[in-house]
């Protein structure tokens, strides 16, 4: 039967349970093995607020029985913080102003990214008591990773912004609406990866592991503790977009951009007088970069969904 | 009437490896050996659950009615096939499941009804109904993980209930909790029923179905033999499984006892069943009067354990009475050859209605049945008295004048 001819035929139907139960359009749901991603954002749309639930249920259970609790959602963004400054600022040298500004304004989007996507893909296997007994769309599961990694990045965000205040290190005010699309852009990728991989790794078990790694080599492809315009830039000469294939690295440097905002540094040492830290590309250029991921970050999203729901119909039997 | 619930040529194959890698590793060097079975839970199975109704699911382990279950909920997908399900559906798989020790009862019932598709305002509305149902008052912000298993199962059933589903699917849930507890939970399906909503029932419990169902189906090899009223389908579930391959009608038993039974087929057929008023030409029984069913039957080998079961089921399907010979005080070794039992009521205790009558031979135990006649003979009983009620019993009164006055010292 045409799901919306069953709806529709409803109030007319007049029998006696309908008196009872106030006529109402049901939505009709299809468990089939084919349903089309139109429909399952429909559906995820629909359990939205079970997502905010899982986020809050997740963020609470966490630290629930631990002394420092919610703080140590920052210890380990702080430990690497601290080290690439230590290493890179206090033993390297490199001598640039406010460089802890720097790291943290490019870690601050990688942090995210990588916790979220490193999350979503165990996700779906460490909730197997879920995924077997409840029926939900399961894909909420994995945004349920993003948001949460979206909420500690929040966390972080409030300790950056102490960073600035006592540093006294301002932002380009003028693209701090640059965040946003940056942003926006971030989360999509990494709900797409997430999704992606969630349900991989039901399959091959070695994903979560296999991906720990990917992100460790992909974190040194994005230029958090160096410069891509000084170090990268000028060796690849013409083929610098091959660099900029890697979604992070725009989204990294937007960030930098915006929140640190000097693009030419007047460095410490007698040597170098100064040097151009970041591109010198307009805010447009920036904006275009960023719109151009938040497009294919849908597009990813969309075969992630597809392919998620042609494996979904397997995961309570594969767990 | 529209169909709350369509299920469409639904099939579920699943696969079984024999030695399956879930590592890269072993993916890519068994790529090309791994093997497996196909196992056919489920075979193009089709009916409509109307709004409203009370579906029961019967057939024994390995049937395909949990299968068939999770496919209704959406935790599984049919292989093939397509199932729609109009309106909320509220899934009760296993009670709790999704719950997080961590949190508390108040966070969990948020958590589990935005799980079963309620919004927070819903929730809110229903919050008290649900803690009330569960008698979790004083525990509610407690965290979970300090329940009883007794209290996890009342808060999953409380919250599943109260998210006022328009369909309600329950596993063989009711089995847990505590005898008072199972009844609130019948009552509070009863009131389900009243309000017009639709349940589908599984349950291990023949009973249970005959007295909650308005149909049921029967599953047996995830193929469904047979669909309709709830006496016919346990009469059919209990005959045809007998039949099919000698399996017993008990769920819980251990594949071995199939393998035995097998074997041992046909050690005891009941061949007739007759009662005291059936050769009557107006087969009327007065309330009161003696009655006796009697059970003709033949051995063929030798029983070491073995009872005749004697049930009485209401017009409703509601079961009145169930003894056995060995409660009976009689030896439980089996004569060889033609025997006839029969079960003598000195005085028929039950006023008017219809009774229907099942017999059948089983071991001690109850996990394995020789034979089973389900619902043989019917009985139809009037009751000329002027007494009030469904029993009959021996009574007399006795008025006396004078004596002391007792009085009653609280």
């Amino acid at each position: 039967m045409n799901p919306d001819a069953a709806a529709a035929s409803l109030p007319a139907d007049g029998h006696e349970a309908e008196a009872v139960v106030p006529a109402r359009i049901k939505p009709v749901r299809v468990v089939s093995a084919r349903v089309s991603v139109r429909d399952r954002v429909v559906e995820i749309w629909r359990t939205r607020e079970l997502l905010s639930y899982l986020i809050s249920t997740e963020i609470k259970v966490k630290y629930k029985n631990s002394a420092l609790g919610m703080l140590w959602s920052m210890v380990a963004p702080a430990m690497s913080l601290m080290i690439f400054w230590f290493v890179f600022g206090v033993v390297l040298k490199n001598a640039y102003p406010s460089f802890v500004i720097y790291l943290f304004s490019g870690l601050l989007f990688w942090n995210f990214f990588s916790t979220a996507v490193s999350s979503a893909t165990r996700v779906i296997v460490d909730r197997a008591g879920i995924v077997k007994k409840v029926s939900f769309p399961r894909e909420i599961l994995a945004l349920s990773s993003i948001g949460t990694s979206l909420v500690f990045m929040f966390f972080q965000t409030a300790v950056l912004i102490a960073f600035m205040v006592v540093l006294q290190h301002a932002p380009d005010w003028h693209l701090l609406p640059l965040l946003i699309p940056a942003l926006l852009a971030t989360t999509i990728i990494a709900a797409g990866l997430g999704i992606l991989l969630s349900a991989a790794n039901v399959y091959l078990r070695d994903m979560s592991h296999l991906i720990e790694i990917v992100l460790q080599a992909w974190f040194w492809a994005c230029p958090v503790v160096y410069s891509f315009w000084s170090q990268i830039n000028p060796r690849l000469g013409g083929f610098f977009f091959i660099y900029l294939m890697n979604p992070m690295a725009p989204i990294v440097l937007t960030s930098q951009r915006v929140i640190y905002g000097h693009t030419y540094v007047h460095l410490t040492t007698p040597t170098h007088p100064g040097v151009q830290l970041l591109p010198t590309w307009s805010g447009w250029t920036y904006l275009a970069m960023d719109s151009f991921l938040v497009v294919a970050g849908l597009v990813l999203l969309w075969i992630a969904l597809a392919v998620f729901g042609r494996l979904e119909g397997n995961f309570a039997e594969e767990l | 009437m529209a169909a709350a619930v369509e299920i469409d040529n639904v099939s579920k194959t699943f696969k079984l490896y024999h030695e399956r890698g879930t590592s890269l590793k072993e993916r890519l060097v068994k790529a090309r050996q791994s093997r497996y079975d196909e196992l056919k839970a489920l075979q193009g199975i089709s009916f409509d659950v109307e709004e409203g109704e009370t579906i029961g699911i019967l057939g024994r382990n390995g049937s395909g009615k949990s299968t068939l279950l999770k496919c209704i909920c959406g935790v599984l997908q049919p292989t093939s096939g397509e199932i729609r399900v109009r309106g909320k559906l509220a899934g009760l798989l296993e009670l709790g499941a999704g719950f997080q020790p961590e949190l508390s009862g108040r966070d969990n019932i948020y958590l589990n009804g935005s799980m079963l598709g309620l919004t927070r305002k819903e929730i809110d509305a229903v919050f008290d109904d649900i803690v009330g149902f569960a008698e979790l008052e004083s525990f509610i912000d407690n965290q979970v993980k300090f329940y009883s298993s007794g209290m996890y199962v009342r808060l999953g059933f409380a919250v599943a209930v109260n998210v006022d589903p328009d369909v309600l699917v329950i596993d063989e849930v009711l089995a847990v909790g505590d005898e008072k507890f199972q009844r609130k939970c019948i009552a509070r399906i009863k009131q389900f029923q009243e309000m017009g909503r639709t349940i589908i029932f599984v349950s291990h419990s023949a009973d249970q179905v005959r007295t909650i169902c308005d149909r049921a189906v029967v599953l047996q090899t995830g193929e469904m033999i047979g669909m309709g009223t709830p006496g016919s389908a346990v009469r059919l579930f209990r005959e045809r499984l007998l039949e099919s391959d000698g399996a017993p009608p008990a769920e819980d038993t251990a594949p071995s006892v199939d393998q035995t039974q097998k074997e041992e087929k046909f050690q005891l057929r009941v061949r007739e069943v007759f009662t005291s008023v059936s050769e009557l030409e107006d087969p009327v029984l007065e309330s009161g009067d003696p009655f006796s069913v009697t059970a003709v039957f033949r051995v063929k080998e030798k029983i070491d354990s073995m009872v005749f079961v004697l049930e009485i089921h209401g017009a409703k399907g509601e079961l009145l009475l169930r003894t056995d010979t060995d409660q009976l005080g009689l030896s439980t070794e089996a004569p060889m050859g033609e025997g006839r039992i029969t079960f003598d009521f000195p005085s028929w205790p039950l006023n008017d209605g219809r009774y229907d009558i099942s017999i059948g031979a089983q071991n001690r135990l109850g996990d394995v049945t020789f034979d089973w006649r389900e619902n043989v003979a019917s009985l139809e009983v009037i009751y000329h008295g002027r007494a009030a009620g469904l029993l009959n019993l021996p009574l007399s009164a006795s008025l006396t004048a004078g004596g002391p006055i007792v009085r009653k010292v609280l």
